[in-house]
C-alpha cells in the first residue's frame, strides 16, 4: 500500500460520505422545511393542507375558549398580526407562558375551512421577549417602529390587536 | 473585602495579567529567552487567583442581597433560596461570561500545574494562546457586560430569577457544559503552539489527548444534563428539540469526538497529524461560535439572554480574530508538517479515519440545518425553520454506518488487518447482535429504531467480547485472566466503557421512539388508561411554597389492579414574576418512565375538571445513563494517561528519596 493509494482510499471514503450527507440533507430539506407565515399571508394565499407551517402573531384578547372533545381538551384562539386573524385549534396543554395578548408561534397545518390545526404551540420562556418573526411582522405591518422606542408593553397588545383585527 | 469594586478591580487585574501571559511567553519563545517563557505558569496561576477573587466577590454580592449591583438587582430577590442565589450568579449573561473566563483561567492553571513534563517552550506557547483567548473574553466582560455595575438608587428588592431556572439540574448544567466548551481551548492552544513550532509528533498527540478527553467528558455530561433538564422541567416529555442552542453544543461534541479518536492515531502511529490539528482548531471554533450564537440572539432560542448589538459586534470581532487567526496560521504552517506512517484501509487507522469522516459528515449536516434558516432570512428574507423531522431524516442514516464501524474498529489491529481473523473475533458479537435484532423487532416499531437498536447491541457486544478476548477468556486460567485484565491499559477499558455508553444512549433513543402519551380532561376520581396502565386522579389540593403558590394533583397508576405508584405533579404560580411553571412527576424503574403533568383547572367545586398529560416513556433514563457511562469511560482512559505520562518523573523522585 503506497501513500498514493492510501490517499485515494481516503478521498473515496470522504466523497462517499459527503455526497451521501449532501443527498440526505437536500432530501430532508425538500420535505421538511417549515415556512413561517403571518395570519394575513395565510389569508391571502392559504398553503395546502399537507404542508406544515409555523404561524406566528399575537393571541387576540378574549378569543381563547376551551371545549372537551372525547375527553381531551381542545383550545381555540385567534392569532392576529393586526391585519387578519386565523383561528387556531390545539389539543393539549398550552405552554405556561401562553397568554392572551402576547405573542405565540404555532406549528401545524391550515385546514380547508381556513382554520389552523396546531400540533405544537410555543410561547417564549421570557415573557418580555417577542419571537423575532413576530417582531419583524409587526414592523412590516407598521404596528411597531423600532426607531420610536421599544416594542409596546405586552399588556397593550390586547387592545391594540383586538380592535384592529376584529374588523 | 469582597465587594463589587474589589471584584471589578480583580477582573481588570486578571485581564492585564492575561494580556501579559499572551505577549511575554510568545516573545520569549521567539527570542529563545527561557526566563520570559518560564513566566507563563506563574502568570496563569496569578490570573486564576484574580479571577477567583472576582467571581467570589460576585457570589458574595448575590448572597448578601446587594441590590445596588445592577446584575444582582435584575436577577435575584431577597426571598430566593440561598442555593439559587449562588447558582443564579451564572444564570444570566454577565455572570455566565465571568464563569466562562474563570473556567478558562482554571484550564490555564491546570496546564501550568500538570504540564510540568512538557517542553518549556511548548508549555509557554500553549499558556500564551490560552492567555490571549482569556484576555479577549475578559475585555468583553469588562467593556460590554460588566457584572459589577452599580445602580442608583438601589432598589429595595431584586426582580427575581426566572423560576424555570430555579432548579438543581439547571444550576449545575452551565458550569459543566462550559467546562466542556472551554476545555477544548487547551487542545486548541496545543494546536496553535504546534503550528508555531512547526512540529507535531507522537509526544504532542500524547500530551494533547488527555485534555481533549477531559473536555469531551465534561461536554458529554453537560449535554446529557441539559437534555435531562428539558425532559423533567419543560414538561413536554421531550428530551431534545434540535433547538439552535442544543445544536451549538452538539456540533463541538461531534468534532470533539472525532478529535479524541484522531489524536489516538497521532499518538500511536504519527498519522493524521494535520487533520488532528485542524480538528482541534475547529472544535474550539465551534465551541466559541456556540457561545456567540447563544449570547448574540442571532439565532432565536429560549436560551438567549440578551439582544444587545454592541455585544454581538464585540463577540463577532473576537470570533473573527481567534478563528480567522488560527485558520490563517494553519494555512501558512500546516504544509510544513510531515505526514506519518502508512496503513491499509482495513486497519485500526482506517476505521478511525472512517469514524472521523462520518462524524464530520453528521456535523456538517447539523451545521447546515442550524445555519440555513438564518442565512435564508438574511439573503432571501423568508423566515423558515427546520426541526426534528429534518434532523432525524438527515442524521440517522449517517449514524448507522458509524455504529457499524464502532463495533468493527476496536477489533482491528493497527496497520493492516486480516479479514478472516477479524471476522472470527467478531463472530460472537454478531450472533448477539442477531439475537438483539429479533428482540428489537419484538419491542420497537419502525425500521430505523429496529436497525439502530440492533446496532447499539452490536456495539456493546463487540466492546465486551473485545475486552474478554484480550483478557484471554476461553484459553487461560482464572488467575491468568485477572492478571491480564490488570495489565490491560486503562484506556482500553475506557474506550470499551465509552462505546458501551454510546450503545446505551442509542438504545434509549430507540426506546423513546415508542413513547406514548395522552392528554385528558377529567374530574377527580375518574380513570383513564394509557398503554395498559390505569391512571386515576385521586385528589387535587392547593398549597403555598416559599415564593410561589402551587396546585398539586395526586395520580395513582395501576397495572391490572396492582398499584405501581402515586405521582404528585404540580403547577406553580410565581407571583413576583407573574409566571407559572410545571413540576413534572416521574416514576422510573430504569426500564420505563411514567411521566405525569397537571395543567389547567376548569370550573369550580365538585364540577371542576383538570387537564392532565400522561406519558409512558420506554427506556428514557438510558439516554442520560449512556451519557454518564461515556463520560466515566473517558475518565477511566484519563487515569491511564496520567499514570503513563507522569510515571518517569515519579520513578525518578522515588529513587532520589531512596538514595
Amino acid at each position: 500500500m503506497t501513500r498514493k493509494t492510501r490517499r485515494l482510499w481516503i478521498v473515496i471514503a470522504c466523497l462517499a460520505c459527503i455526497s451521501s450527507a449532501a443527498a440526505l440533507t437536500l432530501r430532508a430539506f425538500s420535505s421538511n422545511i417549515v415556512f413561517f407565515m403571518a395570519p394575513s399571508q395565510v389569508k391571502a394565499n392559504p398553503p395546502s393542507p399537507a404542508r406544515t407551517i409555523r404561524l406566528g402573531g399575537m393571541v387576540m384578547a378574549g378569543s381563547l375558549h376551551r371545549i372537551t372533545e372525547n375527553g381531551a381538551p381542545v383550545n381555540s384562539f385567534n392569532v392576529t398580526d393586526g391585519q387578519a386573524a386565523v383561528e387556531v385549534h390545539y389539543t393539549g396543554i398550552l405552554p405556561d407562558l401562553f397568554r392572551e395578548g402576547q405573542s405565540v408561534v404555532a406549528l401545524g397545518t391550515v385546514q380547508k375551512d381556513g382554520g389552523f390545526t396546531a400540533s405544537e404551540v410555543l410561547a417564549k420562556h421570557d415573557e418580555t421577549y417577542m419571537p423575532k418573526e413576530v417582531a419583524d411582522e409587526l414592523k412590516r405591518t407598521g404596528k411597531w417602529d423600532p426607531r420610536f422606542g421599544k416594542a409596546p408593553d405586552a399588556a397593550s397588545w390586547d387592545t391594540m390587536t383586538a380592535k384592529k383585527a376584529g374588523g | 473585602m469582597f465587594g463589587p469594586e474589589q471584584g471589578h478591580f480583580a477582573l481588570a487585574l486578571a485581564c492585564v495579567l492575561a494580556l501579559i501571559q499572551f505577549v511575554v511567553p510568545l516573545w520569549g519563545a521567539h527570542k529563545r529567552n527561557a526566563r520570559l517563557v518560564a513566566l507563563a505558569p506563574f502568570l496563569a496561576v496569578s490570573q486564576l487567583l484574580a479571577l477567583a477573587i472576582s467571581f467570589f466577590s460576585l457570589i458574595m454580592c448575590a448572597v448578601h442581597d446587594d441590590f445596588s449591583v445592577q446584575n444582582v438587582a435584575a436577577n435575584s430577590a431577597a426571598s430566593k433560596p440561598l442555593l439559587y442565589k449562588i447558582t443564579g450568579v451564572w444564570g444570566n449573561h454577565e455572570g455566565s461570561v465571568l464563569l466562562w473566563t474563570l473556567i478558562l483561567g482554571v484550564c490555564g492553571a491546570a496546564v501550568a500545574a500538570f504540564g510540568r513534563n512538557l517542553p518549556d517552550i511548548l508549555r509557554g506557547r500553549v499558556l500564551a494562546v490560552l492567555g490571549g483567548v482569556s484576555a479577549g473574553f475578559q475585555l468583553f466582560c469588562l467593556l460590554t457586560s460588566n457584572p459589577f455595575d452599580r445602580v442608583f438608587p438601589a432598589p429595595m428588592d431584586g426582580q427575581g430569577m426566572n423560576p424555570l431556572l430555579q432548579d438543581p439540574g439547571l444550576a449545575f448544567h452551565p458550569p459543566i457544559l462550559y467546562t466542556g466548551y472551554v476545555g477544548f481551548a487547551v487542545p486548541f492552544a496545543f494546536a496553535v503552539a504546534a503550528l508555531l513550532e512547526g512540529r507535531v509528533d507522537a509526544a504532542w498527540g500524547r500530551w494533547v489527548r488527555p485534555w481533549a478527553v477531559a473536555a469531551w467528558c465534561f461536554l458529554t455530561c453537560g449535554i446529557a444534563l441539559g437534555s435531562w433538564w428539558s425532559y423533567y422541567v419543560l414538561g413536554w416529555g421531550g428530551y431534545w428539540f434540535w433547538d439552535p442552542v442544543e445544536n451549538a453544543s452538539l456540533i463541538p461534541w461531534l468534532t470533539g469526538t472525532a478529535l479524541v479518536h484522531s489524536a489516538i492515531v497521532v499518538e500511536k502511529r504519527e498519522g493524521l497529524k494535520i487533520w488532528t490539528v485542524l480538528l482541534a482548531i475547529a472544535t474550539f471554533s465551534f465551541s466559541l461560535s456556540g457561545t456567540f450564537l447563544v449570547r448574540s440572539g442571532i439565532l432565536n432560542s429560549v436560551h438567549a439572554f440578551a439582544n444587545d448589538p454592541a455585544r454581538g459586534v464585540f463577540i463577532l470581532g473576537l470570533l473573527a480574530l481567534v478563528i480567522g487567526g488560527s485558520l490563517a496560521l494553519f494555512a501558512w504552517r500546516a504544509p510544513s508538517l510531515t505526514s506519518g506512517g502508512l496503513f491499509s484501509p482495513v486497519s485500526r487507522e482506517g476505521s478511525l479515519v472512517l469514524n472521523n469522516i462520518l462524524l464530520c459528515s453528521i456535523c456538517a449536516v447539523v451545521v447546515t440545518g442550524t445555519m440555513y434558516p438564518p442565512f435564508m432570512q438574511l439573503l432571501a428574507g423568508r423566515t423558515i425553520s427546520v426541526g426534528k423531522p429534518f434532523f432525524d431524516a438527515a442524521t440517522i442514516p449517517l449514524t448507522i454506518p458509524l455504529l457499524l464501524a464502532m463495533g468493527v474498529g476496536t477489533a482491528l489491529p493497527w496497520k493492516r488487518a486480516q479479514l478472516a481473523r477479524t471476522f472470527s473475533h467478531l463472530f460472537v458479537a454478531a450472533i448477539i447482535a442477531a439475537v438483539g435484532l429479533v428482540l428489537c423487532f419484538w419491542k420497537f416499531s419502525g425500521a430505523l429504531p429496529i436497525a439502530c437498536g440492533a446496532l447499539a447491541i452490536w456495539v456493546m457486544a463487540a466492546s465486551v467480547t473485545d475486552i474478554l478476548r484480550r483478557v484471554g477468556l476461553g484459553h487461560s486460567s482464572m488467575s491468568e485472566m485477572l492478571a491480564r485484565s490488570r495489565n490491560l491499559p486503562r484506556s482500553s477499558w475506557g474506550a470499551a466503557l465509552a462505546h458501551i455508553g454510546a450503545g446505551i444512549t442509542v438504545l434509549g433513543l430507540c426506546g423513546m421512539s415508542g413513547a406514548q402519551h395522552a392528554i385528558v380532561e377529567i374530574h377527580v376520581g375518574e380513570t383513564r388508561s394509557l398503554a395498559g396502565d390505569d391512571w386515576t386522579l385521586l385528589n387535587v389540593h392547593d398549597y403555598a411554597g416559599p415564593n410561589y403558590r402551587a396546585m398539586q394533583a395526586d395520580i395513582a397508576i395501576r397495572h391490572n389492579g396492582r398499584l405501581i405508584t402515586t405521582l404528585h405533579p404540580e403547577k406553580r404560580d410565581f407571583t413576583t414574576q407573574n409566571q407559572t411553571t410545571t413540576e413534572v412527576a416521574i416514576h422510573t424503574n430504569f426500564i420505563t418512565d411514567l411521566y405525569g403533568v397537571v395543567g389547567d383547572r376548569h370550573g369550580t367545586g365538585a364540577d371542576a375538571t383538570y387537564v392532565l398529560r400522561l406519558h409512558r416513556n420506554p427506556l428514557a433514563p438510558w439516554m442520560w445513563l449512556g451519557g454518564l457511562v461515556m463520560a466515566i469511560g473517558g475518565a477511566f482512559s484519563l487515569s491511564d494517561r496520567r499514570l503513563r505520562v507522569g510515571a518517569p518523573k515519579r520513578a525518578a523522585t522515588r529513587n532520589m528519596a531512596q538514595a
